[in-house]
């Protein structure tokens, strides 16, 4: 894998020439004719920037869809998803009512595309499940050691961890959070939920009041070229009384609702970090189940927010789970955070536990930062939103799994009592919830983010790191989050990167293929596929307008500027099938010009347990 | 045509998985890596489900041995067609040790008593890549077998069949009742559509055990351990022949 900063400049003459010749936009179908390579064919096919309608390939293509009909239908099959599943079943039995809930997931299982830490907090499971011991719940490991440390390049320094600060993990469980989810599927399907994993929700559906009516899943059987194949089918319809969108981080039906309803008025754009992942199999002298790390500073400056966790897991073998966030506001266009994580894995004090190990499993995917000032309007008429896709993360505990599940927990209360009030009288044919965003108003999530609201956006000063963690010390600790005022973020993610010219390249070391990895290898780890050549994720308004640097967007490798056939100059390859659905490049493109969209059902990585 | 084909589907890891090697050696890790259908029986059930869309054939069922997670591949082949299911419950020690020899008796057993006309299987599995199956039951059974097809018609009540052989394609003619196991290019599996899944959980899945059709699933095998593939070792290029042949009297291959 090349490292961005060597073939910018080859690639930015390519488009400097190419920018030269575009004098006046024009249309994306007239731009990729005049590229300089010959062979750049289009480099999005999806039909929402090449309608069908007007595609000639599709005319006399059978295009109604099967519609069916639920009380409840639920995007996303992962923590808050689930738990609004089952709390409206348990709901549902407690008074003696029918209701049909369904739950479509775009991974081939449940679980497969979760990814996180992941220190779980068990207060909303023990809300939802009370007997979750006896049930079976994959919590097996309690936090037993809980270190916090600065590093530098070549010590490491110890942070008190002093009862009441957020990093405070006292009670709560290191989880493997693909196989809890998998648990909550599986007590979800015991109440009678019915689960479709496999299914992707492509398509928000509206009734001609404008509310939400239901969601599509995703048409099969489409070649690359965006043509129909002989085995094209369309997709589902599933209407319901009330849709809940749990897609996690950057959902794309929510990118849609955000703008339909304009949900996102009142509040401040969401601010995003990514995450890394590995779990390895380690030597099982180094082996300590239940010790909690965490690490800031090195190797990122003290402006670029991020850090890392390892935790030690209690699961038969001596596994543990490290991995790496950087923070989506990072300015450097040549800072990498795969090479980041793989450089910080060489630190003498990670590198000793490392040692003699095996990696086993890789993945990424983007995780909110925003918290309490980027919360949107959670519910609008027809459907709600839960979870990581408004957005509760706790960023200093970094922890969102507990908030997630509450939410889910919640518009589960307020959607029962509205769909089983047969005196209701609703303005719209979706039904409107505002109980939902009261209800939120007053629960322990809204104070929990409130209360550390100031925490991430203190790190926006010349100090960085540094005076973010004296904030914290002084006005957290102390005064818990009740000081008057509230911190602004610094605007969209999106926005944060300088020029290339004015930002230092960063030299990152070579992987050594024992302790840090090439991003190729990490993706075959990642067990991803797509149907070849059907991958079709990624909607790209201007291929001319993506920025140069996007190789180091993607963490498997989907962006890659490869040499021409003819020799000189480079060409942008899209490589969709690589995609592991972090949602990344979505959110850092500076020009907001891709579009991430979901590909055929159950493609996508391959997580076990992560 | 008042025929009823058998198919024959198995849960396989999904191939885009990167296998681990259990710690102690006795196999791969399966637990709650994602597993699907094999692509070969996938393949079979598609060819079964359009000769059923033809009118040759009158009734579908689809076959899997193993645990509980079976039924979903089951489900999946009623979503693409298939008119119900049978389950045969094989778990635990039984279900590791379940080889070809025990899963061709088992069809054998279900051919005579479901009374089925035309057995289709894929022609091999994706993790063990035995390719024995189909060939074993068509002997157990005295049935003629079509292996590798690339193309099977039904003429009069016989079966043409195409095969991939290799020195290039070979067409017989076989009696029917027979086997078929169905290689790459016989058709495109069609996908398994919400809707059609949907539809599936109202299709029936009949639970059989082994013992009932007098099979016994104790394997004579025993693995003795498995292992990774030995590392790949770099090259080493050489400039001129003389080099190239004293590197291989070095390696004492010459």
């Amino acid at each position: 894998m090349f490292p961005a900063c060597r073939y910018s400049l080859q690639a930015r003459r390519c488009v400097g020439a190419l920018k030269a010749v575009q004098a006046e936009h024009v249309a994306p179908q007239v731009c990729s004719t005049r590229s300089s390579s010959s062979t750049l064919s289009r480099i999005t096919t999806h039909y929402s920037v090449y309608p069908r309608d007007k595609d000639p390939r599709w005319e006399g293509v059978e295009m109604e869809r099967f519609a069916d009909e639920a009380d409840v239908v639920i995007v996303g099959g992962g923590p808050a998803g689930l738990s609004a599943a089952i709390r409206l079943k348990q709901l549902a039995s407690q008074h003696e009512k029918e209701l049909r809930v369904c739950v479509v997931e775009k991974a081939s299982q449940i679980g497969a595309h979760t990814l996180s830490g992941a220190c779980l907090e068990p207060t909303a499971l023990s809300e939802l499940i009370p007997d979750w011991k006896e049930r079976g719940a994959p919590l097996n490991t309690p936090v037993t050691e809980d270190k916090f440390s600065i590093l530098t390049e070549k010590y490491r320094i110890p942070v008190p961890i002093l009862p009441g600060l957020p990093m405070n993990n006292h009670g709560n469980y290191l989880v493997r959070l693909g196989h809890f989810v998998r648990w909550l599927g599986e007590q979800a399907e015991e109440l009678g939920v019915e689960l479709y994993p496999g299914y992707a929700a492509s398509e928000v559906l509206f009734h001609e009041d404008g509310s939400v009516k239901g969601i599509a899943t995703n048409d099969v059987g489409i070649a690359k070229d965006g043509s129909p194949k002989d085995v094209f089918e369309r997709g589902m319809e599933l209407h319901a009384k009330v849709t809940l969108f749990g897609e996690g981080c950057h959902g794309h039906l929510a990118k849609q609702l955000y703008k339909q309803f304009n949900l996102r008025g009142n509040c401040e754009p969401q601010t995003y970090a990514i995450g890394l992942k590995e779990l390895w199999v380690i030597d099982e002298k180094k082996w300590c189940p239940g010790r909690t790390e965490h690490s800031v500073g090195w190797p990122l400056n003290r402006n670029t927010y991020g850090g890392s966790f390892l935790y030690h897991l209690n699961e038969g073998e001596p596994l543990v789970a490290l991995g790496f966030v950087v923070g989506l506001d990072y300015t450097n266009p040549y800072l990498s955070p795969f090479r980041e994580f793989q450089r910080w894995k060489h630190h003498p004090s990670i590198m000793s536990t490392l040692e003699g190990g095996n990696r086993i499993a890789y993945g990424a995917r983007a995780l909110n930062e925003g918290g309490f000032q980027s919360i949107p309007k959670l519910t609008f008429p027809g459907g709600m939103l839960i979870g990581c896709s408004p957005g509760f993360m706790n960023v200093p505990k970094i922890k969102g799994t507990h908030t997630a599940m509450k939410s889910g927990m919640l518009a589960a209360e307020s959607a029962f009592s509205k769909i089983t009030d047969e005196n209701l009288q609703s303005e719209t044919a979706g039904l409107y919830i505002p109980e939902y965003e009261e209800a939120f108003k007053k629960s322990w999530i809204w104070k929990e983010l409130y209360s550390v609201r100031n925490i991430r956006p203190s790190f926006h000063n010349y100090f960085g790191l540094y005076g973010g963690m004296v904030y914290t010390g002084i006005f957290y600790w102390i005064l818990r989050g009740k000081e008057p005022w509230t911190l602004k973020h610094n605007g969209l993610d999106a926005d944060q990167l300088k020029p290339a010219k004015d930002c230092t390249p960063i030299e990152y070391p070579k992987p050594d293929g024992k302790i840090s990895f090439d991003l190729l290898s990490s993706v075959a780890l990642s067990g991803t596929n797509h149907d070849v050549p059907v991958a079709q994720n990624l909607a790209i308004y201007d291929v001319f307008l993506l920025h140069l640097e996007i190789e180091t967007q993607s963490f498997s490798c989907v962006y890659e500027y490869v040499p021409l056939e003819t020799g000189d100059g480079m060409r942008l390859q899209i490589n969709a099938q690589n995609c592991v659905h972090c949602k990344t490049c979505d959110i850092k493109d500076p020009s907001q010009n891709i579009n991430w969209v979901v590909p055929e059902g159950s493609g996508g990585p391959a997580y076990n347990g992560m | 045509m008042s025929a009823r084909v058998l198919v024959g589907v198995k849960r396989v890891i999904d191939y885009a998985v990167k296998i681990r090697v259990k710690p102690d050696r006795t196999g791969v890790v399966t637990d709650g890596v994602k597993h699907s259908m094999n692509p070969f029986c996938e393949i079979a059930v598609e060819e079964a489900v359009k000769l059923k869309e033809k009118k040759l054939v009158k009734e579908v069922v689809a076959v899997s041995c193993g645990p509980q997670q079976v039924q979903e591949t089951i489900r999946t082949a009623l979503a693409m067609g298939a008119d119900r299911g049978i389950h045969v419950e094989v778990s635990g020690k039984d279900y590791e040790t379940l080889g070809p020899l025990q899963v061709s008796k088992i069809l054998a057993a279900l051919a005579k008593k479901e009374q089925a006309d035309l057995i289709i299987l894929g022609k091999q599995a994706i993790d063990d890549d035995c390719n024995q199956t189909g060939q074993m039951t068509a002997a157990l059974l005295d049935w003629p077998q079509g292996t590798f097809a690339s193309e099977v018609n039904i003429e009069a009540d016989k079966l043409k069949v195409v095969r991939e052989i290799d020195g290039g394609l070979e067409t017989i003619k076989i009696n029917l009742p027979a086997v078929v196991t169905a290689d790459l290019r016989l058709n495109t599996p069609r996908y398994a559509t919400l809707p059609n899944i949907m539809k599936a959980k109202k299709k029936k899945i009949a639970n059989v055990k082994p013992a009932d059709l007098g099979v016994d699933v104790s394997s004579r095998l025993e693995v003795l351990k498995v292992d990774e593939p030995p590392q790949r070792q770099a090259g080493v290029k050489v400039e001129t022949v003389h080099d190239l042949v004293g590197k291989l009297k070095e390696a004492g291959r010459i």
